[in-house]
């Protein structure tokens, strides 16, 4: 070891032949500098005006700068890298910035009013100018359309992409991929018109919980067939063979080995359908109406949601209300988060085993 | 237990495209027989045709009979599944199952068969095999741990001991060690010399010396000409076909004017 020791030692701050010129340490943020003050001289000597202006002049000089400079000094591969490096990093801070800008104002603004009690009360009895009430009703009218919506559409969803991937060949696989492709650019009203005239028109149902859990299968089914294939379809063909060789029926294959291994992915991909659907408003508003009050059975009358709640919160235009539907967003927002969690952690349990 | 297989006039297609033609091959009961020859010449696609492996691929289809102890598997209504469980096989990369321990991965043909299981005692199954591919000190002490996590070496000898915990009467074996280094390979290849007391056993290789250490006969397969179909040059007892092959394509390739 101290042999190594002495050698490493020896070759410290030697310097190499094969060491070509870099930008300094902090070449960025001199970029950044330099970029500044030559903004400050557009917008103090042009007419350019303007937080917004001067930030996207900045932005354009601090990459003409950065990759001029790394050009001259590094090279064309070092520059381009940079280049590129700066475009990635800030296309994702603008992303991100969405994000954390759509989650702390709906924060900020929901906790208003939002309370135990906002969670636990209806709307029943609750004039819109005053304050108080709640998306008791709305909460249990989500949980229940989209439960059934996705009790519905799982299964049917999942024999779809099974059949797609593991047995269709031909003709049928290519029409039900097409259909599939077709329902996934559906707008959403026109699932909760085709439920409407289909549903309550054509079959004299009336409107209910269980209609909008109709519309929204519709909408649900071609995420989840789609995510499901893609997940079945990474399952290596190895393992098929193996459980075949061992005398395996293609079925029990299928559900013992091939759904198993792509479990945690078809978790997600349900999940993220279950997000999608859960904020939708217009189907909900032909299939089920709204509802201030409490209506626990999906099967008959309207039931409320919390994206009906938020739209005839907003609707109303008081102050009072315009903080619920704030608040209604935050509770929505949580459903999906705490949902997306719950997902992450079956996933997580079921995940193929690691050391 | 372990069953002799007669290959007859077998032609092996891929939608259009014939493979391999014109096949006449008897293979041995308790003898290892390998497959030697160039690549794409067909020589995994007759091996994966013995356990009907082959027609999962779609539009794969085969022509001609392969007889297991004098029986057609190729006869109409023979389930392949059937098959499947009676000739067993081991794959070139090692495919364990990736949710599985290393019990479950054992015993996997048994679970998802149950009338297999019948009257056989799970633990017992698992010694045993794992014994056979001379795993079991290994892994004795984590049965339960993912069968992924063990080198390459052990899950190609989990794999074989999967394949005997159904007790097929022939074993097949498509490059087992193709993807191993020298010491895991001469674990197989002493696997492959114990496990022929009591198998009918069947190896694909590349590997012209482990054709020569292990296989009691060798059949050469070669591609007639590009675009041909693959098809049996000469098979024989291995020293023979090592020592004074009859055809001058078999010569060239063992000794190497071919690759």
């Amino acid at each position: 070891m101290s042999i190594s020791t002495t050698e490493t030692e020896e070759f410290e701050g030697l310097s190499s032949q094969l060491a070509m010129r870099r930008l300094p340490r902090f070449a960025g943020l001199y970029s950044a500098f330099i970029a500044a003050a030559l903004t400050a001289v557009i917008v103090g000597l042009t007419p350019a005006q303007g937080v917004a202006g001067s930030v996207v002049i900045w932005f354009v000089l601090f990459m003409v700068v950065q990759t001029a400079w790394s050009f001259a000094v590094e090279g064309r591969r070092f520059a381009s890298d940079r280049l590129a490096t700066t475009l990635i990093s800030t296309s994702f801070l603008i992303a991100l910035a969405a994000l954390v800008w759509i989650i702390t104002s709906v924060t900020i603004r929901g906790l208003k009013a939002f309370s135990a009690d906002f969670v636990t009360t209806t709307m029943r009895n609750v004039s819109p100018l005053r304050e108080g009430g709640g998306l008791w009703h709305a909460l249990i009218g989500t949980l229940e359309q989209v439960g059934i919506a996705a009790l519905i559409a799982v299964p049917i969803s999942i024999l779809v992409a099974i059949y797609l991937v593991e047995y269709g060949t031909g003709r049928l696989a290519q029409w039900v991929t097409f259909f599939v492709d077709v329902m996934t650019g559906v707008p959403s009203i026109v699932a909760g018109l085709f439920i409407y005239t289909f549903w309550v028109l054509t079959f004299g149902f009336e409107r209910s919980g269980f209609a909008a859990s109709l519309a929204l299968t519709i909408l649900m089914i071609p995420v989840i067939v789609r995510s499901t294939e893609e997940m079945l379809k990474i399952v290596p063909n190895d393992l098929r063979e193996a459980s075949y060789a061992l005398g395996v029926p293609k079925w029990k294959t299928i559900v013992r080995i091939v759904i198993p291994t792509a479990f945690g992915g078809i978790v997600t991909g349900i999940m993220l359908s279950i997000a999608r659907v859960a904020g939708e408003t217009a189907p909900l508003l032909l299939t089920t109406f709204l509802s201030q009050s409490l209506n626990t059975n999906p099967f008959s009358g309207p039931q409320a949601s919390i994206p009906t709640f938020v739209w005839d919160q907003i609707s109303s235009g008081t102050p009072a209300s315009i903080d619920r539907a704030w608040a209604g967003a935050l509770v929505l927002i949580m459903v999906v988060v705490i949902f997306y969690g719950l997902a992450r952690l079956v996933a997580k349990l079921t995940a193929p085993a690691k050391d | 237990m372990a069953k002799r297989i007669d290959i007859k006039d077998l032609d092996i297609y891929y939608g259009d495209f014939k493979a391999v033609e014109g096949v006449n091959l008897a293979i041995e009961p308790k003898a290892v027989t390998a497959f030697i020859g160039p690549s794409g010449c067909g020589k995994s696609t007759v091996l994966r045709s013995i356990n009907r492996l082959h027609e999962v691929i779609p539009r794969a289809y085969v022509e001609g009979h392969i007889l297991l102890e004098g029986d057609d598997i190729y006869a109409p209504d023979v389930d392949p599944v059937n098959i499947r469980g009676t000739i067993g096989m081991v794959f070139q990369r090692p495919n364990p199952f990736p949710t599985m321990s290393i019990y479950d991965n054992v015993v996997a043909g048994l679970k998802l068969d149950k009338s297999k299981a019948k009257g056989r005692s799970l633990d017992e199954v698992v010694e045993t095999s794992l014994k056979g591919a001379n795993l079991w000190e290994e892994v004795k002490d984590r049965l339960k741990k993912p069968g992924a996590g063990l080198s390459g070496g052990q899950q190609q000898r989990l794999c074989i001991a999967r394949a005997i915990a159904v007790e097929p009467q022939v074993l097949l074996m498509d490059e087992p060690a193709s993807a191993l280094d020298p010491i895991s390979t001469l674990a197989i290849e002493d696997l492959i010399h114990e496990l022929k007391q009591n198998y009918t056993i069947v190896i694909v290789t590349h590997n012209m010396q482990q054709a020569a250490r292990v296989s009691d006969t060798t059949a050469f397969f070669n591609l007639a000409g590009v675009g041909q179909p693959g098809r049996l040059v000469e098979s024989g007892a291995t020293e023979l076909i090592f020592t004074s092959p009859k055809e001058r394509a078999t010569e060239d390739y063992i000794s190497g004017r071919f690759g």
